[in-house]
């Protein structure tokens, strides 16, 4: 009889050959914790290489989940356990680990080969090297091809279940349901039924090892996190993104528009909307980037909510359309899903390095609006941010993901609908004004006294032609201008009309009111920070944090909340933007920047020496 | 202009003037070729407010500022993938791209090129006068190998397009060329663009007085023209002053009508389904001009990208009540419920 004991939460991390199918595993475990009521958070970590060389450690793919029966914030900083389905797997993993951490281990890849492959000289699971482990050596493959021997399978789709196995083993540690795995290969495998059998039989099977062998003594229970009341489903940063245009598209009443071009990290939110044209979402997929956003624009120009998403280097071609949409004053959501840079850099690792290219990253005086998710469930609200800002001003918007947010899954308490907010507009049908001789006429750049927001007659409208172009335009005519005077007055007021964007205030969170540090971040460093500030308040450190998701323009009470402090540390994936931002525009705010650019996420508990550092130090 | 619905309301040429002053240089041939679309537009029989006229950047690209309808003008060779957005999500438009040989075959290549293979409803004129006018006088690539200018003061070395060749080679369903200086010819080809359902691909030799005057000086001389050029008739045979087209080898040829037998010679169908036609009728004519067809090369019919897309949508949307959807959408696959 086994023994069960409670844990209140465990971080593990699933590793194989990049063939091995560790995503979907870590996919599926997911999925299984989060029906089980556990808060959780997941980092996938995956070479770029789509198969690097089999068994080598850059071909080496890992997902990592933490689950509590608490609210956690981060998918937590070294595993507890990790799964290596090879040699390369453990090699690249086990520094990661927790000392005394629990691992499973693949032993029928431990062959000479595939260890000299990774410079292992002697069998690591033999030399003793991993004594301060526990280590569960369990024939993976060898146990699935006998499992599924009465399966109409071949020995190599047999083997090729292993991950199954993998999971159902797992799966019984931590107590954790299988149907929902069952059900979903099923429908995976709908074309090839044996195929779904077959991994359902690997998945039970790897659960009864669990149940029958004396290898393990021990199961995990988890009991379920006390949230918020409501309903929840785990969801990733893209497909809360992909949701939130599809949600802004039903708020306002008006088509969804995509024009995108494949690149990684932000290539599923293409593949997400293009299954939503339920919703009149359409999505084309455009010959380069420039296409794409120009597509985007021309929709837009046609009344539509023009979208374009993709990562730092499209964004770059982008550029001088965007520019464009600035000049034309037509509403544009543009979504960098930043990737490490420059150039190709990393481009399955994450990083905040876009920040000023999203700033001032293009040509002239061309101020946009920047907004930045702080978690992947947060990309929903977001984005109906971004459109509310896009339609109500008439400018482009961009929306400053991230990898780790892309990718990244949480538990989100769905919103009820009532709570979406009605961001319809009002296309201009009538003409506007008044010609030398008294003719009525449209003016389309005649704005509204609040919000600066120019008229909107879509093409079609009767009696409203008007052109516009990239050529600077005469106040409210919108005709050709080569004036100097007004070059300078619609270059201020296109800033001024940015400028007064409607934003939240920056909620702060300093519970004991005496903190002499603030701890202000953006993006996705929002969990880490949280985690970080939660461990220093567990030792009685008195510390302040809060979170920008508003880049520009940022909240109207920013200055005030800088001012309260003495410091504040600002932590960020790059080399230290939101920092020289608060420098300029926050003159007098002692600003200590603490920055990393490793392809990674901070580790709470990196940030939390950082932050208690400055602290005492200060 | 899927949905265009021709209900020719009574307009006229000075309907489809702006307000704004035209400013290209005395002389050019934008001139000509702007008189003759402002005087066919009435032909569409649509209201003013359903045509949309999109440029990029040159002198050409000023084009839409000149025409009371709907006008953008755009950014540097990006006109076909902004059209292309308009095209998709409104059907009810009938849409034109109006470029110029360095906007549509230097910086805006492949938007041309992606916008014929798809297919997409967009008619798109492009004046070609082998030079950079707006930033005076570089060589373009429609110039020809040699060409002095100022960015090539002891000749161009670069290897030029033959437009309608590209055209053909992107899969153009629709292909034509005309002349600035020839208005019947240029509407009666802006007529048969506009009826052709899917891209148009519309070539016009436009003359450039300042950089590069006299440019297709051979095509307009009365001394020259009529054994310059050729006036492809669909169901005609090819013959132009004493010379007719016949194949040879793997594509035509231009002789002398005197040494050919009547059944030999070309009779020029615009609906040949093989493209390897109409490409070998491009290759008549190089930057020499000698043997130069105007008229329609190619008109096919193929699916309109921008339709598909809508049909697809359409039947996606049918009878969908969003709100509800989207309320399913949220609630869909495992999700638990925290009392």
């Amino acid at each position: 009889m086994n023994t069960v004991r409670q844990l209140d939460r465990v971080v593990i991390r699933f590793a194989g050959d990049s063939g091995d199918g560790m995503q979907l595993t870590g996919d599926r475990f997911t999925a299984e914790t989060a029906k089980l009521g556990n808060d959780l958070s997941t980092l996938p970590n995956y070479p770029a290489e789509i198969r690097a060389p089999a068994g080598t450690l850059p071909g080496v793919s890992s997902f990592q989940i933490h689950f509590a029966d608490t609210d956690i914030l981060t998918p937590g900083d070294q595993p507890e356990v990790l799964i290596a389905m090879n040699p390369a797997a453990l090699k690249a993993n086990l520094s990661d680990l927790k000392p005394g951490g629990t691992i499973v281990v693949n032993t029928d890849e431990f062959t000479k080969r595939n260890l000299t492959k990774v410079g292992y000289d002697a069998n690591p699971l033999e030399d003793g090297s991993l004594d301060d482990y526990q280590v569960h050596a369990v024939a993976l493959a060898t146990l699935t091809i006998g499992a599924l021997a009465e399966h109409e399978v071949s020995k190599k789709d047999a083997e090729r279940s292993k991950n199954m196995f993998a999971l159902g083993l797992v799966s019984w540690m931590y107590s954790r349901p299988t149907e929902a795995t069952e059900e979903f290969l099923r429908g995976k495998f709908k074309a090839k039924p044996t195929i779904a059998e077959a991994n359902i039989a690997a998945l039970r099977a790897g659960w009864n090892y669990g149940d029958t062998t004396e290898a393990f003594a021990v199961r995990f229970e988890i009991p379920p996190a006390k949230l918020k009341s409501g309903t929840y489903r785990n969801i990733t940063g893209n497909q809360a993104l992909a949701w939130g245009i599809t949600a802004a598209g039903v708020a306002s009443g008006l088509p969804v528009f995509l024009g995108a071009y494949p690149i990684t990290p932000a290539s599923d939110i293409l593949h997400e909307l293009s299954k939503h044209k339920r919703f009149g979402v359409t999505t084309v997929q455009a010959e380069d980037e420039i296409a794409a956003v120009g597509a985007a624009l021309g929709a837009s120009w046609g009344g539509a909510l023009g979208v374009t998403t993709s990562s730092g280097p499209g964004i770059a071609l982008k550029s001088e359309t965007i520019s464009l949409a600035v000049s034309l004053e037509l509403p544009l959501l543009v979504v960098d899903v930043q990737r490490a840079g420059p150039s190709t850099g990393l481009p399955t690792k994450t990083e905040q390095a876009d920040l000023m290219m999203a700033m001032f990253g293009r040509h002239g005086e061309a101020p946009i609006a920047v907004l930045a998710p702080q978690s992947p469930s947060d990309c929903f609200d977001i984005m109906l941010h971004a459109a509310r800002m896009a339609l109500t001003y008439r400018t482009p918007v961009m929306v400053l993901s991230d990898g780790y947010i892309a990718n990244g899954a949480e538990p989100w308490r769905l919103p009820e609908l009532t709570d979406i907010p009605d961001i319809s507009v009002e296309f201009a049908t009538e003409t506007n004004g008044v010609d030398k001789a008294g003719e009525p006429v449209f003016l389309p750049y005649l704005r509204d006294f609040d919000t600066l927001a120019r008229p909107w007659a879509v093409p079609g409208t009767p009696g409203l032609q008007h052109r516009i172009g990239g050529i600077e335009k005469a106040d409210k005519t919108g005709d050709i201008s080569y004036d100097p005077e007004n070059h300078d007055h619609m270059v201020r007021t296109r800033a001024a009309k940015i400028a007064r964007i409607d934003v939240p205030d920056l909620e702060v969170d300093d519970p004991a009111g005496d903190a002499d540090v603030l701890v202000l971040g953006w993006g996705s460093t929002w969990g880490p920070i949280g985690a970080a500030v939660r461990g220093l308040r567990d030792k009685g450190v008195s510390v302040a944090r809060a979170h920008l998701r508003f880049l520009n323009p940022m909240p109207k009470n920013t200055a005030e909340v800088l001012a309260r402090y003495d410091r504040v540390v600002v932590p960020e994936m790059n080399l230290g933007q939101l920092a020289l931002l608060l420098r300029g525009n926050f003159p007098g705010t002692n600003v200590v920047g603490y920055n990393k650019v490793r392809g990674l996420p901070f580790t709470s508990n990196e940030l939390q020496d950082a932050i208690e550092e400055v602290i005492k130090n200060g | 202009m899927a949905d265009v619905k021709l209900d020719a309301p009574k307009l006229k040429a000075k309907d489809f003037k702006s307000s704004q002053e035209v400013r290209w240089c005395p002389g050019c041939g934008d001139y000509a070729i702007l008189a003759a679309v402002q005087s066919f537009l009435p032909e569409l029989g649509l209201e003013r407010e359903k045509i949309a006229f999109i440029s990029g950047i040159g002198c050409s690209s000023r084009f839409p500022y000149y025409l009371n309808t709907y006008g953008l003008h755009s950014i540097h060779g990006r006109a076909p993938a902004i059209a292309t957005g308009l095209a998709v999500s409104r059907p009810d438009l009938s849409v034109w791209v109006v470029t110029g040989d360095g906007d549509a075959l230097s910086i805006g290549g492949n938007h041309l090129i992606h916008a014929l293979r798809r297919n997409v409803n967009l008619k798109i004129l492009l004046f070609n006068n082998r030079i950079y006018g707006l930033t005076k006088g570089q060589y373009s690539p429609t110039s020809g190998p040699g060409t002095l200018t100022k960015s090539s003061p002891m000749g161009s070395v670069d290897a030029p397009f033959n437009p309608l060749s590209l055209a053909l080679g992107s899969e153009a369903t629709f292909v034509a060329r005309t002349l600035d200086s020839d208005r019947a010819h240029l509407q009666e080809v802006l007529r048969a663009a506009a009826e052709h359902e899917g891209s148009a691909f519309v070539e016009i030799y436009q003359n450039c007085p300042i950089f590069n005057d006299g440019a297709f000086e051979v095509l307009k001389n009365p001394e020259t023209r009529d054994e310059s050029i050729i006036r492809l008739q669909d169901g005609e045979p090819i013959r132009f002053g004493d010379k007719v087209v016949v194949q040879s080898g793997y594509g035509l040829q231009v002789k002398d009508a005197a040494e050919v037998d009547e059944a030999d010679v070309v009779v020029h169908k615009a609906d040949v389904d093989d493209p390897a036609y109409a490409f070998a009728l491009s290759r008549l004519s190089g930057i020499a001009l000698d043997h130069t067809p105007i008229g329609v090369f190619r008109n096919v019919k193929r699916p309109t990208y921008d339709t598909q897309v809508r049909t697809q949508v359409d039947e996606a949307a049918a009878g969908v009540d969003r709100t509800e959807a989207l309320d399913r959408l949220l609630h869909s696959g495992d999700t638990w419920t925290v009392l």
